[in-house]
């Protein structure tokens, strides 16, 4: 359950991040899922997916205009 | 101008598969061109096909299946296809070129609707959240076949409705890639007239606020929210999903008017009874300032 999974979703365009996200969380009930992403849409998507599944959301600025977004789930 | 009493009406449109069928495509494309002279209150009568088309990458007979869709709807317009232009192109495009006519004494134009007319919609909201969650295979049984009905379905209207209600329209255009709140906003663009929307009226897509809490929504629809929400008030008493709906994206999408307040019930009544069975009232024009209140 502590298990980090990491999505790199970068150079994907939406909707891919989000189903790529989905997958993992349809796979583990809880634990921390982090997901790399390029775009703010996919930033702002992958975000609302992961409130509406009940899941803790973070963001992070990272250089290049990439973002992490952290998914947390006891 | 034709003649004193006919204008002419001369458009273009084009778009990229939003949906795996060619025929259905085809069908969406021609619906969405032909909305242009629709959306000015004028008849079709002659529509060109304009294509672009990977012809070594997909079999001829997706073009065929294409074009067969933008025909059923040419004809369901009540307009002549006279032939068209076809390019090899890395990806399929398809559209027309639409030619047709209004009586001048009742252009619709985008601008024009007045303080107490009602805002009048024929068909319901979330094309852009469905057709994402359908490319995401997050969708539901049944709602992408709502969303596809929806935008195969022509906003013909002016053919439709009878004379008298035809004459009670004082403003229109077709909801397309602005969203509703883009739309909305380019009516009031003439001065000291604003708008209020009333949320609970919207008619909605099966599916489409669902889709919004998933995060399945297109880019376009964040751009429109960055560009329109800041002449909007009164976000913050709608849910996010809802704030997304006004926002997002819509192909093929219905007919935004501006109708006199007096005969707005039996407008939207003949909208319904003429096959627009979303058709609704969903706010009004208001004095200024050019805003959108919730």
């Amino acid at each position: 359950m502590s298990d980090t999974i990491t999505v790199d979703a970068r150079g994907l365009s939406c909707p891919q991040p989000v189903v790529e996200t989905k997958k993992v969380m349809n796979a583990q009930a809880g634990g921390t899922i982090v997901v790399l992403v390029d775009t703010v849409t996919s930033r702002e998507n992958v975000s609302r997916l992961g409130r509406n599944q009940g899941w803790d959301v973070s963001t992070e600025d990272l250089p290049d205009g990439e973002f992490r977004v952290v998914l947390n789930k006891s | 101008m034709v003649d004193e009493k006919r204008a002419g009406i001369f458009t273009l449109d084009f778009i990229t598969p939003v949906v795996d069928d060619p025929f259905t495509f085809g069908q969406i494309a021609a619906a969405n061109a032909l909305s242009d002279v629709f959306a000015m209150g004028g008849r079709p009568l002659v529509a060109l096909n304009i294509v672009g088309f990977p012809v070594n990458c997909e079999p001829l007979e997706v073009l065929t299946q294409i074009l067969k869709g933008g025909q059923d709807r040419v004809n369901a317009a009540g307009a002549l296809l006279a032939g068209g232009h076809s390019v090899e192109d890395g990806e399929p495009k398809y559209g027309l070129a639409v030619y047709g006519e209004v009586p001048v004494d009742r252009i619709w134009k985008v601008t024009g609707a007045r303080p107490g007319d009602s805002l009048v919609l024929t068909k319901p909201l979330g094309t852009g959240l469905v057709i994402t969650a359908f490319q995401a295979e997050m969708d539901e049984p049944g709602e992408m076949d709502a969303a596809v009905d929806s935008m195969c379905s022509l906003n013909d209207l002016p053919v439709k409705l009878p004379e008298e209600l035809l004459k009670a329209v004082h403003a229109c255009t077709d909801v397309t890639g602005f969203g509703l709140a883009g739309h909305l906003l380019d009516m009031l663009s003439d001065a000291g007239i604003g708008a209020t929307l009333f949320p609970d009226q919207i008619p909605i897509l099966p599916g489409a606020l669902a889709k919004a809490d998933l995060g399945l929504i297109p880019a376009g629809s964040y751009r429109n929210r960055e560009l329109y929400s800041p002449r909007m008030e009164g976000l913050e008493k709608i849910s996010s999903a809802m704030t997304d709906l006004l926002f997002d994206a819509q192909t093929s999408g219905g007919l935004l008017l501006g109708v006199a307040s007096e005969v707005s019930g039996e407008f939207v009544e003949a909208c319904r009874n003429a096959g627009f069975a979303f058709a609704g009232e969903i706010g009004s024009f208001t004095e200024g300032p050019a805003r959108i209140r919730l």
